[in-house]
């Protein structure tokens, strides 16, 4: 059990049998008032914020909370499946609770799952992933009109903006907490 | 932790309020920190020292000195410790500035507070006027003066007669009101529910009220001063309310500070504030959290 002097930046709590995360956190005290602990609080699922104070009688259980390494198998309609390389353990991720990171997603690669529960709830992709460009336009030769960027399509269908040399065929590296191009990688 | 160009403003700072204090005729004392028994507060969890604790404020040695010695101005700066406060206005040990007057009520203090504050600022070499948050504080006299019950009246979504029924003043007052107060001048917010104000005089045209003020500048609650409560029998029921509450919420039963309570009808008509030195700076050094105004916080050590 964690009390309200516990909280801070960062801790993951559960309250009503959900997981929440503290993304803000103030200690206030009123003169000869009472302690209280104003929060912004995530829910972990749902993904919602909001404010809530606590007072220094407040307990919460701790969120129980467990990240384990699987790898991406196959997505079916809205279906993403994940498989624990160690006991071949399969998990389901709803698109929704996979947001952008279904751009970056390709066959075999190695992510973290967070369970809530046991249930799971979250993905973590590696910060940096490698995908081919599968559609671009070609780079006009003596192109002057001073764009430096042009717009690509990569292997999982996501588009992005890449510097004018970039052609078909080409792996570029991709920033999955931004979706940003990185580089071009060598092969 | 604070470097060179710090320390010295933090010095010069604290210089400049000593010098304040004994150009008029206040008495530095120097009281002990560890005491067998506090003021019994629900809200202030004290730290312990072996059998004795470290004191949450000088307030009881200091009003003993009053009554007991006959002095009639005296004034401390000193540390003082609250366990588990930690945020960025809030250390577990701060500095304390606490003064006291005989033959003063709480509105002559409020007046000695502009006083005090706006000679601290032009000893240092700041202009009468502060900069917080991105806004001029300005600081000639007088200062904005708001009840308490005007400021929920004209802020905050309840009364404060019905925040005080439904147990939600503290939330209200740091929700809709604190973070309005004092912005362009510092405010002082006066007449506390008497219940707020467990040594504080209640007012004679209303009793459900205490002679009780805090300063505000940016918002931030610099100081808490009131007219002091000499009546021996009330201040011993509120001090057993408070123990009884103390009591409720677990921890170990309080003894109340008797020396102090018998010392009590030997005091005169007085009044005494505290001020937090640390948030002072950090008005002044226009600082976003107390760590920037004090040597070292816990977590350095």
């Amino acid at each position: 059990m964690y009390s309200a002097s516990d909280l801070r930046k960062g801790l993951k709590i559960q309250i009503d049998g959900e997981p929440y995360i503290v993304v803000d956190f103030q200690f206030s005290k009123p003169g000869k008032g009472q302690a209280l602990y104003r929060t912004k609080l995530r829910n972990m699922i749902t993904g919602n914020q909001f404010d809530r104070t606590f007072r220094s009688n407040d307990k919460f259980e701790k969120a129980q909370l467990e990240e384990r390494t699987m790898q991406y198998l196959y997505s079916q309609g809205d279906e993403f499946h994940f498989m624990d390389t160690k006991n071949y353990e399969q998990v389901v991720i709803m698109r929704e609770q996979m947001g952008n990171d279904v751009n970056f997603l390709i066959d075999n690669m190695e992510v973290q799952i967070l369970l809530f529960n046991n249930n799971p709830i979250g993905v973590t992709l590696p910060n940096f992933v490698n995908l081919t460009v599968i559609k671009a336009d070609p780079w006009a030769k003596g192109d002057t009109s001073g764009s430096d960027s042009k717009p690509v399509t990569v292997e999982t269908g996501y588009m992005l903006q890449v510097p004018p040399f970039i052609g078909e065929g080409d792996k570029i590296q991709i920033d999955t907490r931004t979706g940003y191009y990185m580089t071009r990688v060598k092969e | 932790m604070l470097f060179e160009a710090g320390l010295e403003k933090r010095a010069a700072l604290i210089q400049a309020i000593r010098a304040f204090f004994i150009d008029r005729d206040y008495l530095e004392v120097d009281t002990p920190y560890r005491l067998p028994v506090l003021i019994p507060e629900a809200h202030n969890e004290p730290v312990k020292s072996g059998d004795h604790f470290l004191q949450t404020s000088p307030e009881l040695c200091m009003k003993r000195l009053l009554a007991e010695t006959g002095c009639s101005r005296i004034f401390q700066i000193c540390k003082c410790f609250r366990h588990k406060e930690r945020g960025d206005r809030h250390l577990p040990e701060f500095t304390m500035l606490e003064w006291y007057r005989t033959h003063c009520d709480y509105h002559a203090l409020m007046e000695e507070c502009e006083d005090m504050i706006l000679e601290v600022y032009g000893a240092i070499g700041h202009k009468s006027s502060a900069q917080a948050k991105g806004s001029t504080i300005n600081l000639q006299k007088p200062w904005d003066r708001l009840t308490v019950a005007d400021a929920f009246d004209r802020y905050a979504p309840v009364s404060m007669v019905k925040a005080l029924e439904q147990d939600s003043f503290d939330e209200t007052l740091c929700r809709y009101i604190e973070p309005k107060l004092g912005l362009s001048k510092p405010l002082f917010l006066y007449d506390y529910p008497v219940k707020l104000g467990a040594l504080a005089r209640s007012k004679k045209e209303d009793p459900s009220l205490a002679e009780r003020f805090e300063i505000y500048m940016a918002g931030l609650e610099l100081a808490n001063g009131f007219s002091e409560l000499i009546d021996q029998s009330v201040q011993q029921k509120r001090f057993e309310v408070e123990a009884e509450l103390i009591s409720k919420k677990g921890r170990t039963t309080v003894e109340l500070p008797l020396k102090f309570l018998s010392s009590l009808p030997k005091m005169e008509e007085t009044a005494g504030i505290a001020l937090g030195v640390d948030r002072l700076a950090m008005v002044l050094f226009e600082a976003e959290k107390i760590d920037q105004v004090v040597t070292f916080v816990p977590e350095d050590l």
